[in-house]
């Protein structure tokens, strides 16, 4: 009677919408569609090379202007420094994040996408990473350069990287999860910076502390570790959640 | 496969069950409160380290629990939406959110009231505090998705996610903030066993808590029979209902 697939899944993640499609009609793998997807994205990003440069522009404007601002000795910028990147790292991702699902939205492609005989879920990771490969690791082959500019030392720097480098896939995909709710509605970029974060803020507090633990001296492999764990569940969950939000945009 | 309660949480069951419900709520919260203010504004003794500056708790400690416990309702309701789409559960939800984020504000204005005197500050990013805030935000989130998707049935699920996600992220946010020095005092009744307050203290503590709830719970049944009338106007039940209603009036 207390079936978990029927009373649980199925609801939760529209497991009745694939019945009518033959499943065992020969559509390739599930690999397949997730470098498909992935493939598919990186193409997108590379057709719209002004639109994909943008959150490094805004990225890079939102470090100088901190830096231009706050001015003042050295010594001083380099403890605010961690909280600028990581705050910059945060708002860029969100800008880039606002638009991920709209065009697939607009043209039906999400529709594609979620009569597929494949698990939503996994062609919505492959989204994200598409958009880790294309946003996030700019950003963090940005970040170390931009922390030049508030005179980070060397094992600063690394931190900064090491951190950045859990930290941006766990944003992104949290950042995911909150675009897929708000799909194609209006005032859609500023609802979802407020809905997103609160749920960052773990994030964010964990990698600026673990470069405040740096320039103290103390060690920072617990706020690693933490911002390891952190990725490693969002990693997992956080898919499943996209999917689910997508599936509820997309029965209006 | 329907959920087992299905029957009860039909909306006409539940318009008229709120509306029975109503006058005992009020009634409770009437009693518990004034108890509770009296009690805890002229017969608790003041305080040996804080003075009379203490009596803050009664309203500070209620509105605290009771801005958690409103998120969890909320958080319960979505998953129950979620999984068996029964639709009170979403009304409850949407009706909570603005009551829980009234009861956050005032557990954080009235902290900042107790703050300033107790620590000489009005504000600290302490854990539990920074919880408190987030808390608020994550309320303001939930309801901005709310009103901004306009057909309720997809504004109801989004919200529903939205509330699990924030659920999990509670306990995140507090652990990550922890790492700095807490100023907060410890838990007044986390230890229930042997209280750390003197029973003429601790009643009308109960007390208020209690009265918070059913005020709550008077809210939420006014609030719910609104939300049940705009989503069922056009149903059959709502019209004989209001077919009465104008025909008792003439």
């Amino acid at each position: 009677m207390w079936d978990f697939k029927v009373f649980i899944v199925a609801p939760i993640f529209g497991g009745d919408v694939n019945l009518s499609l033959d499943k065992t009609a020969p559509v390739g793998s599930l690999s397949q569609a997730f470098w498909g997807v992935i493939r598919r994205e990186m193409a997108l990003y590379d057709q719209h090379r002004g639109d994909w440069a943008m959150p490094f522009l805004f990225f890079i404007m939102v470090v100088a202007l901190f830096s231009l601002t706050l001015g003042a000795g050295a010594d001083w910028l380099a403890k605010v420094a961690p909280t600028v990147i990581w705050i910059a790292v945060v708002l860029a991702l969100i800008l880039s994040l606002e638009t991920i699902f709209r065009a697939d939205f607009q043209t039906g492609v999400l529709d594609q996408l979620g009569i597929s005989p494949y698990p939503l879920s996994v062609l919505m990771l492959g989204k994200s990473v598409a958009h880790w490969i294309m946003i996030g690791v700019p950003l963090l082959l940005l970040a170390p350069l931009l922390g030049g500019l508030f005179l980070l030392s060397q094992s600063e720097l690394w931190v900064l990287f090491l951190t950045l480098f859990f930290g941006i896939p766990t944003l992104s995909l949290i950042g995911a999860l909150g675009a897929a709710l708000t799909i194609g509605l209006p005032q859609g970029g500023v609802l979802l910076a407020i809905l997103v974060l609160p749920w960052m803020i773990p994030v964010l507090l964990f990698g600026a502390s673990a470069l405040v633990a740096v320039t103290e001296g103390r060690s920072f492999n617990s706020e690693l570790l933490l911002l390891t764990a952190i990725f490693i569940a969002t990693l997992v969950i956080a898919p499943m959640g996209i999917s689910a939000a997508v599936r509820i945009s997309l029965e209006s | 496969m329907k959920f087992p309660f299905a029957q009860l949480a039909s909306p006409k069951n539940s318009y008229q069950m709120a509306g029975h419900l109503i006058p005992w709520f009020g009634l409770l919260t009437l009693a518990l409160m004034s108890y509770g203010v009296v009690g805890g504004l002229w017969w608790a003794p003041s305080d040996y380290q804080q003075g009379d500056a203490f009596r803050m708790i009664y309203i500070h400690v209620p509105a605290a629990f009771l801005s958690l416990s409103i998120y969890t309702i909320i958080f319960c309701c979505s998953v129950i939406y979620l999984i068996w789409q029964i639709k009170l559960a979403d009304i409850v939800a949407e009706m909570s959110a603005a009551v829980g984020a009234t009861y956050t504000f005032i557990a954080l204005v009235s902290g900042a009231l107790w703050g300033k005197p107790m620590w000489g500050t009005w504000w600290i990013w302490d854990a539990r505090l920074t919880s408190e805030l987030i808390l608020l935000f994550l309320y303001f989130g939930y309801m901005g998705l709310r009103s901004a998707i306009h057909e309720p049935k997809r504004a109801g699920k989004a919200a529903a996610v939205l509330a699990i996600v924030g659920m999990v992220d509670i306990p995140i946010v507090h652990f990550s903030v922890e790492w700095w020095a807490t100023l907060h005092q410890g838990a007044t009744l986390a230890k229930l066993a042997k209280p750390s307050i003197a029973v003429e203290m601790l009643y009308p503590l109960l007390a208020m808590i209690g009265g918070f709830t059913f005020f709550y719970g008077t809210l939420l049944c006014i609030r719910l029979r609104t939300g049940l009338l705009q989503r069922e106007w056009q149903s059959l039940w709502v019209r004989e209902w209001f077919n009465q209603q104008s025909k008792s009036c003439l």
